[in-house]
């Protein structure tokens, strides 16, 4: 038997912010997605529990200025791609900086200089991402993908899939399925 | 939670080879710490002890003595403890089935080697860039393939 999940990933989030502050008996507020406010300073130990805790689910805490910007403008994109509900009708670029309050040229440089790739890449490689989990885990074919990401065409998609990956999507989706097939045979 | 270097291991037996790709790697803006492996028997003896250190990826040359890339990539992706690591194959040459079957098995990157330094300098930066994207942005590893 198999089980198809979709993931909320704000409340997944949420709930495992909850768990982790509560098991330290912190007193917190759930500002936003990646921010929360905490009513007291940390100690040395607690803040090393905390992290500690975090990390085991994959959550960093992030500590300099720049790297604050850096995650809001990843958190803004992946937002604007995985998200459905975030209509954006203008150019990703001129989205990010009305978004974050600062031009899109400062923070396309910030963007380079801490992640060593651009904004125009990330953007891609999400898109990509995305269409990956919907060819694996739905039932739509790379033209409704192509429709639901806002490409101009499938052509457009599949170009873009083949020079990120290296492959083509139907040899990626084969790849997956036949490594399914055999994690699954090796269960049964 | 993610450093500020990437851990690299490389496993070859052209010492040739492992000069290149260490100089390559030494002229990227990422921070790297590489280890090498001269055959797949000396890197599988020192992954499986217990201090061994798991890299964020694993270079394997397809042909080895001893032990050959597709040995290691069936012996890690078999352990929990190895299963993580993202595979890098690499080979003069190959054929569409050979690629295919090395995906399957679980690789994550096929990279036919170029012939000149200044290709395989490039392929290297773009293997290690997107690397870095799925270490520091916890994208899904099993949907990781790279072919270059």
């Amino acid at each position: 038997m198999k089980l198809f999940l979709k993931f909320d990933f704000n409340t997944v989030s949420k709930k495992v912010l909850e768990s982790r502050f509560n098991e330290l008996n912190l007193e917190y507020t759930i500002l936003g997605f990646g921010e929360v406010e905490l009513l007291k300073k940390l100690t040395e130990e607690e803040s090393i529990a905390l992290n500690n805790s975090l990390n085991e689910y994959g959550i960093e805490i992030v500590e300099s200025q720049k790297g604050i910007l850096v995650q809001k403008i990843k958190d803004v994109i992946i937002d604007m791609v995985f998200n459905e509900e975030t209509n954006v009708n203008v150019k990703s670029s001129v989205y990010l900086s009305e978004k974050l309050g600062h031009s899109y040229g400062y923070l396309s440089n910030l963007f380079s200089e801490i992640t060593y790739s651009s904004i125009e890449n990330f953007i891609i490689i999400q898109k990509i991402e995305y269409s990956k989990q919907l060819l694996l885990n739905t039932e739509l074919n790379l033209t409704e993908i192509a429709f639901k990401l806002n490409y101009s065409s499938v052509a457009h998609l599949s170009t873009q899939f083949k020079n990120t990956t290296g492959i083509t999507p139907s040899a990626f989706q084969r790849i997956i399925f036949k490594r399914r097939k055999i994690a699954q045979q090796k269960t049964n | 939670m993610h450093t500020d270097y990437i851990h690299i291991i490389l496993a070859d037996d052209d010492e040739d080879d492992i000069l290149f790709f260490t100089d390559a790697f030494d002229e990227l803006k990422i921070n790297t710490k590489v280890n090498t492996f001269k055959d797949g028997e000396e890197l599988m003896n020192y992954l499986n002890t217990d201090k061994a250190v798991m890299p964020n990826v694993l270079f394997l040359d397809l042909n080895m003595p001893k032990k050959t890339g597709i040995e290691c990539l069936t012996e890690i992706k078999a352990n929990n403890k190895m299963s993580g690591i993202a595979i890098a194959i690499y080979s003069t040459s190959a054929s569409e089935e050979d690629i295919e079957k090395t995906f399957v098995l679980g690789a994550n990157i096929y990279i036919k080697k170029p012939g000149d330094f200044k290709k395989l300098k490039k392929v290297l930066s773009e293997v290690v860039s997107i690397n870095w994207q799925y270490h520091t942005n916890s994208l899904n590893k099993d949907n990781f393939l790279l072919r270059v």
